[in-house]
C-alpha cells in the first residue's frame, strides 16, 4: 500500500509545534495583557467640564473629602457636590474666574454639571461605598492617590479579583477610622488585629456584590 | 546561557530554513504594530474605556447622578431634586418628628432660638462634633475655630472668629440656625450637614470655646494635677 503522504510531509509535525507553539504563546501573552481591566480601564482620564484640581483642593488646601463627598458614609453611593457646594466658597475665591463659569451658571440654572463619570463597576454589581469607609477601606483602596491627581484619572482595575483579593486579605487595605480620608497617610497597623476586633468578615459569596 | 540560547535557534534555523527567519519577522511586526497601537498598561487616555466582553454591563436603570435618557424629569435627571417645603417620605414616615417645628430641627422653640442644643451632649457626640467640623468648619474658621482657615489667604477675608463674646453668648439654636441657613457671606450647610451632624458640631464648638477661654477653675481637680506636671 502506497503511504498517503509523501515523505517530505513528515517536516510538518515539528514546524507546526514550534510556530504555532509561538504564535499561541503570544496571542495567550497579548489576551492575558490587554483583555483586563487593568489595561482597558486604567489610565482612563477624560476631560472634565470643569478643570477642577483634587491636588489643588485635597492636598494644599487640606479640605476633606467628605466636604463635598459629604453622602459617602451614609449612602451606597458617593456623591458627586452640587454647584452650591463649590459656591461655598467660590461665591468669594476666584469669583470671576472663566474655568469656574460652568459652576455659576449650574448654580443659577439648576442644570447639573455634565461631569463625566470615570470610575464605574457594571451595573450588576452593588459596590456599597458606605459600608466600606466605616469599616477601615481608605478612598485611596480603590481610587488611587486622588490628593496628588490635578485630573483625575482611573488608577485601580476595580475588576472582579481586585475587589476579591481585598475580601479575601482585607487586613492589607484596613485602617483606622480617622485615617480613611486621608490618602497620604502611611503609618503603621496592624490589620489582622483591626479585622479581629472590628469583626470585619467582608464575604466571597456571589449575591454579596451580585444581586 | 548565550551560547546555548544560540546553538538552538542555530540548530532551528538549519532544520527549518529561512522560512523560519520570515516567521520570526512577521512575529516580531505582529508585536510591535500591537504594542504601538494599543500602548501599555495603565496609560493615560481620553478615550472611553473597552469593554471588552460588555455583557450587562450597562442596563436600562437609572443610577443616582445620571443622565435619565428620557426629557420626563426636569434637565434630564435621573433622580428629582426635592420639591421646596417637602420632605422625603422615607425619612420617618410614621414619625412626624423629622418633619415637625421643633427644637431639633429648627433650633428654635416658639420662636426663640433654645439655649442649649436640644440633644443629649456625650463624649461621642462631642468626638462626633470634632470630626464634622475638621470636615465642614475647619477650611473657613481654622482648627481653633479663630476664623484663620486656609481659605483667609485665598479672599475669604470675613470669616468670624468663633472665639469672640458675641458667639460665646450666642445661644445654640442660633448657631444651629447659622450652620443650617448660612449667615452674610457663609452659606447655609443644611445640604452638606445632616441635623445630628450640626447640634454635634454645636457642642464640640462650646467645647472648643472652654479648652481656649475657660478658667483653671474649669478644669476638674485630678486633670488639672496632671497638666500642671
Amino acid at each position: 500500500m502506497p503511504s498517503i503522504f509523501p515523505r517530505w510531509a513528515n517536516q510538518f509535525g515539528p514546524k507546526l509545534l514550534v510556530g504555532g507553539g509561538l504564535i499561541g504563546t503570544l496571542a495567550t501573552a497579548g489576551v492575558t495583557y490587554y483583555f483586563t481591566p487593568k489595561y482597558t480601564r486604567v489610565g482612563y482620564q477624560p476631560i472634565q467640564p470643569v478643570p477642577f484640581s483634587h491636588r489643588v483642593h485635597s492636598d494644599q488646601l487640606g479640605i476633606d473629602c467628605r466636604y463635598c463627598h459629604n453622602g459617602v458614609e451614609k449612602s451606597w453611593f458617593s456623591n458627586i457636590p452640587a454647584a452650591s457646594t463649590c459656591m461655598n466658597c467660590h461665591s468669594l475665591i476666584l469669583k470671576d474666574d472663566p474655568r469656574l463659569q460652568p459652576v455659576r451658571d449650574s448654580y443659577q440654572s439648576g442644570t447639573p454639571i455634565p461631569w463625566v463619570q470615570i470610575h464605574k463597576v457594571p451595573d450588576y454589581v452593588y459596590f456599597n461605598h458606605s459600608v466600606h469607609v466605616n469599616r477601615g477601606i481608605s478612598c485611596v483602596s480603590c481610587h488611587g492617590q486622588v490628593n496628588e491627581m490635578d485630573e483625575v484619572y482611573h488608577a485601580k482595575p476595580l475588576s472582579m479579583s481586585f475587589c476579591l483579593d481585598c475580601h479575601r486579605k482585607p487586613e492589607d487595605n484596613i485602617r483606622p477610622l480617622d485615617k480613611i480620608t486621608q490618602l497620604d497617610w502611611k503609618g503603621q497597623v496592624d490589620g489582622k488585629q483591626l479585622v479581629h476586633d472590628w469583626k470585619v468578615q467582608p464575604g466571597e459569596s456571589c449575591s454579596v456584590c451580585h444581586r | 546561557m548565550g551560547d546555548l540560547f544560540e546553538k538552538v535557534f542555530l540548530f532551528l534555523l538549519s532544520f527549518f530554513g529561512s522560512r523560519f527567519k520570515i516567521l520570526l519577522g512577521l512575529i516580531a511586526l505582529a508585536t510591535i504594530s500591537v504594542v504601538s497601537i494599543a500602548g501599555f498598561r495603565g496609560d493615560h487616555t481620553r478615550n472611553r474605556p473597552l469593554y471588552v466582553f460588555p455583557d450587562m454591563d450597562w442596563q436600562f436603570k437609572l443610577r443616582p447622578q445620571t443622565k435619565a435618557g428620557f426629557h420626563v424629569w426636569q434637565n434630564d435627571m435621573s433622580s428629582r431634586p426635592q420639591v421646596l417645603g417637602t420632605v422625603a417620605q422615607r425619612d420617618g414616615f410614621t414619625d412626624n418628628a423629622t418633619w415637625a417645628d421643633n427644637a431639633v430641627n429648627t433650633g428654635k422653640e416658639a420662636g426663640q432660638f433654645v439655649a442649649v442644643g436640644p440633644l443629649p451632649t456625650t463624649l461621642d457626640f462631642v468626638r462626633r462634633g470634632q470630626s464634622r467640623y475638621g470636615v465642614y468648619c475647619q477650611p473657613c474658621h481654622g482648627a481653633q475655630g479663630d476664623g484663620n482657615g486656609i481659605t483667609k489667604k485665598l479672599g475669604m477675608t470675613t470669616v468670624a472668629n468663633l472665639m469672640e463674646q458675641r458667639i460665646i453668648r450666642m445661644a445654640d439654636g442660633e448657631i444651629f440656625n447659622t450652620i443650617s441657613l448660612g449667615k452674610n457671606t457663609m452659606m447655609g450647610y443644611a445640604a452638606q450637614i445632616p441635623i445630628e451632624d450640626r447640634w454635634a458640631i454645636v457642642a464640640y464648638l462650646r467645647a472648643l470655646q472652654l479648652s481656649r477661654l475657660g478658667l483653671e477653675a474649669d478644669v476638674p481637680a485630678p486633670v488639672l494635677e496632671k497638666l500642671k506636671k
